[in-house]
């Protein structure tokens, strides 16, 4: 069934590029040097794209991200004479891993590219298509270490598109208001987000809140629960060799805190929350802290936003301890073509151009998505948008990945295992150091002791 | 020759039966061979070719089901959901239903109004409900606030999300129940009641000696599909909750092998336990009945 299915595909595909191969010959000729220019395989050899052909693409949908996406679709599309269909994606990235799995292992032709996060390259990698043959070189101008965690057994599954990093949000006009600065540990967050929360509701604005982070059973909350646990130099779940390291008193202090907040400085209901609901809560001007992505600076600076001019940025703040440190989770996505893709070509030449510098520094200007190339960030116009591209260059450089290298294709397991032994902590079902101690077991049974 | 016709009459039933017989066959019997069957292997969804045979493995190895705490939780979870939804639906439907059996003015309407929440597709009122449960905007806490019941918002969908999800489901499901028991109460012979009104017959005695007994049947019936249909809760808990495992039903369980963790195996394993519980409560159910039933 499946060859047979094949079969038809790469007839399909032979087909494609074979009609219509003259078609796009003069536009590539006519953008050299650009990003476009690199983007199709000009000179390579291979068949141009064909025009006219329909593919489907993947799209995220946390804030602003749908709309982003679909503009930078549609100029490729009138760039190029195709259609492409978008398609939204849940906002949880867990259960965009879940669609995607269940897509690819059924070896559906629906979805042409993919919207990857950075732990994902090692459970999908598989079905995805090399870039290298597609690229040209334009993988060079981006993150080195983006590369090398989107290479899998030497090739290229998936281009960066967008990096993250978790960072601390804070509204200056309140803080300014209670003479306060932005905190650099966590203790002064706690004891700052207190402070301004019980002024401010003695003050007559009931519905305020100290801090919102990202506190539901989903893959938010592992990347929040690493960032605390690294900053008290707890490790990072597990180490590179594959150990687990997560039963450690570090990192149950560092959970011992962030669960002292749920109820007191956050709202109970954060432990039901996802960036949405934290964005929501911090842009409509009920919360003095935030922890989330890049993207969000963009959403509070639009005009309709409450809090415009009132956003401050700074470092997520640092543990306590001899090791103590700032920490960021490296987030990011990047793109992928499905092996199954019935127009590879142009799939990736919509994945080259959406990922090529003129379209990130775009993505920088209009949704504040970091770029991952690294020339974008000399551009005058992104870096004035996004004063803090550079004022957190060191925190986007020193940002600590999740252990996905490690575990490979279980990396979801392992996560999951971390998230909701966090989650149970926060809810206060169970003691940090209990439930670390379990969890090391569970991690240690999933990866036959260390070894995934 | 009425030997010819009888087998002639059974050829022609054959004939008859066969597209839902095959329908049947391909759209509920192959699937659940086939997850049986994936039950007994190690497949993977990101490698479906390569999979072994491992027996019992999944069922009653090390880390198997039976010995997995978390795989009981979920049951636990999934049977509490159950007896709580369908016993307050019952409760619930049966008062609707008597006071919808009674004539009033604009009764049709009030009756086809009922069936709204039901004829709802549950992804859907599960979103509307998280919106209207939210923390922080929902239009619940707010009310609550307003009339004073609450003075700091609750968190519907995280500490209480299991109070939360029982309500939707009542909210939900209840016009189903209240709909069957009105059908089973429109059946009743008259005679009795008027009987019962010359004998001067409390009405309270009349609904526990009359009316109860009578419509047990359909009550039963009804019972029945809305337990099995709350033992395969999956939708409302999954939109509705934080998504832990302490939270987990089955079928989040088994979905959550199946797809989060790429185990076809175990997560097909999950999936027929699953099956063989609905099985078991279904028999367990008409046995039960039957057995109440010669009594009398």
């Amino acid at each position: 069934m499946k060859a047979c299915v094949a079969a038809v595909l790469s007839a399909t595909v032979l087909f494609a590029g074979g009609c219509k191969k003259d078609e796009n010959k003069t536009d590539n000729k006519g953008a050299t040097g650009g990003p476009q220019g690199s983007a199709t395989p000009a000179g390579s050899g291979g068949a141009a794209p064909a025009v006219g052909v329909e593919i489907a693409i993947l799209c995220g949908s946390v804030g602003k991200e749908l709309d982003v996406c679909k503009q930078g679709v549609e100029a490729w599309e009138k760039k190029t004479g195709n259609k492409v269909k978008v398609v939204t994606a849940p906002p949880s990235s867990t259960e965009q891993l879940a669609l995607a799995q269940q897509h690819l292992a059924a070896g559906s032709t629906d979805i042409d590219v993919f919207n990857v996060d950075i732990v994902w390259p090692g459970i999908l990698g598989t079905f995805f298509l090399d870039l290298k043959q597609y690229s040209n070189g334009a993988e060079k101008e981006h993150f080195e270490a983006i590369v090398a965690n989107n290479t899998i057994d030497g090739k290229l599954v998936a281009m960066p598109w967008f990096t993250d990093a978790g960072i601390l949000y804070y509204r200056k006009d309140l803080l300014e208001k209670h003479k306060e600065k932005a905190p650099t540990t966590w203790e002064e967050l706690s004891a700052t987000a207190k402070k301004v929360q019980e002024a401010e509701r003695k003050g007559g604005n009931k519905d305020i809140w100290g801090f919102v982070f990202q506190g539901k059973a989903y893959e938010g909350l592992t990347c929040n629960a690493l960032e605390w646990v690294a900053s008290f130099g707890g490790g990072t779940i597990i180490d590179a060799e594959g150990k687990v390291t997560i039963d450690n008193p570090d990192a149950a202090a560092a959970l011992d805190l962030a669960t002292t907040w749920v109820g007191s400085i956050s709202p109970p209901g954060v432990l039901s929350y996802q960036e949405q609901e934290s964005h929501a809560l911090f842009i409509s001007g009920n919360a003095v802290f935030m922890r989330n992505w890049p993207y969000a600076y963009a959403l509070s600076q639009e005009e309709k936003s409450p809090v415009k001019d009132k956003v401050g940025i700074a470092v997520l703040p640092k543990g306590a301890g001899a090791n103590a440190r700032s920490a960021a989770t490296l987030g990011g996505w990047n793109l992928a073509i499905s092996k199954f893709s019935k127009h590879p070509k142009e799939a990736a030449d919509l994945v080259l151009y959406l990922t090529s510098p003129e379209e990130q520094k775009r993505r920088a200007i209009v949704g504040s998505y970091q770029p991952t190339v690294v020339s974008v960030y000399q551009d005058k116009d992104v870096l004035e948008k996004n004063p803090m591209f550079s004022s957190l260059v060191d925190t986007f450089k020193n940002a600590v990945p999740r252990p996905s290298t490690a575990t490979k294709s279980k990396y979801n397991r392992a996560s999951t295992d971390f998230w909701d032994a966090v989650h149970a902590v926060l809810s206060k079902k169970a003691k940090a150091k209990d439930s670390l101690a379990e969890l090391k077991g569970k991690l240690e049974g999933i990866s036959r002791g260390g070894k995934w | 020759m009425a030997d010819k016709l009888s087998r002639s009459r059974v050829r022609s039933a054959w004939v008859f039966l066969a597209p839902t017989l095959i329908v049947l066959a391909l759209v509920a019997a192959w699937p659940l061979l086939r997850t049986i069957w994936y039950g007994f292997t190690d497949t993977s969804l990101l490698e479906m070719e390569k999979s072994k045979w491992v027996g019992l493995d999944n069922y009653t190895g090390k880390g198997g089901l039976l010995h997995n705490k978390e795989w009981w939780q979920a049951v636990r979870n999934t049977l509490w959901f159950t007896l709580l939804t369908v016993s307050i639906e019952t409760v619930l439907g049966t008062i609707i239903a008597l006071v919808l059996h009674r004539s009033f003015p604009g009764r049709g309407l009030v009756r086809a109004a009922v069936l709204i929440p039901w004829a709802i597709p549950t992804i859907v009122s599960a979103r509307m409900w998280s919106w209207m449960l939210n923390d922080q905007f929902g239009i619940i806490n707010h009310m609550l606030l307003g009339l004073g019941i609450i003075d700091t918002p609750k968190a519907w969908t995280a500490d209480l999300a299991m109070t939360s999800i029982v309500l939707v489901d009542v909210w939900k499901t209840t016009p189903f129940m209240s709909l069957l028991i009105l059908a089973a109460l429109q059946m009743l012979p008259k005679e009795c009641y008027e009987a019962a009104q010359i004998d001067g017959v409390h009405p309270v005695k009349v609904f526990f000696r009359v009316t109860l007994p009578l419509i047990r049947p359909a009550l039963m019936v009804a019972v029945i599909f809305r337990a099995l249909d709350a033992v395969r809760v999956f939708d409302l808990v999954y939109v509705l909750t934080t998504g832990t495992k302490d939270m987990a039903t089955m079928s989040i369980y088994a979905r959550q092998q199946l797809i989060d963790f790429n185990d076809v195996g175990y997560g097909s394993a999950a999936s027929t336990l699953l099956f063989f519980i609905v099985a078991l409560l279904t028999i367990l159910y008409i046995f039960v009945g039957r057995v109440k039933l010669g009594d009398k």
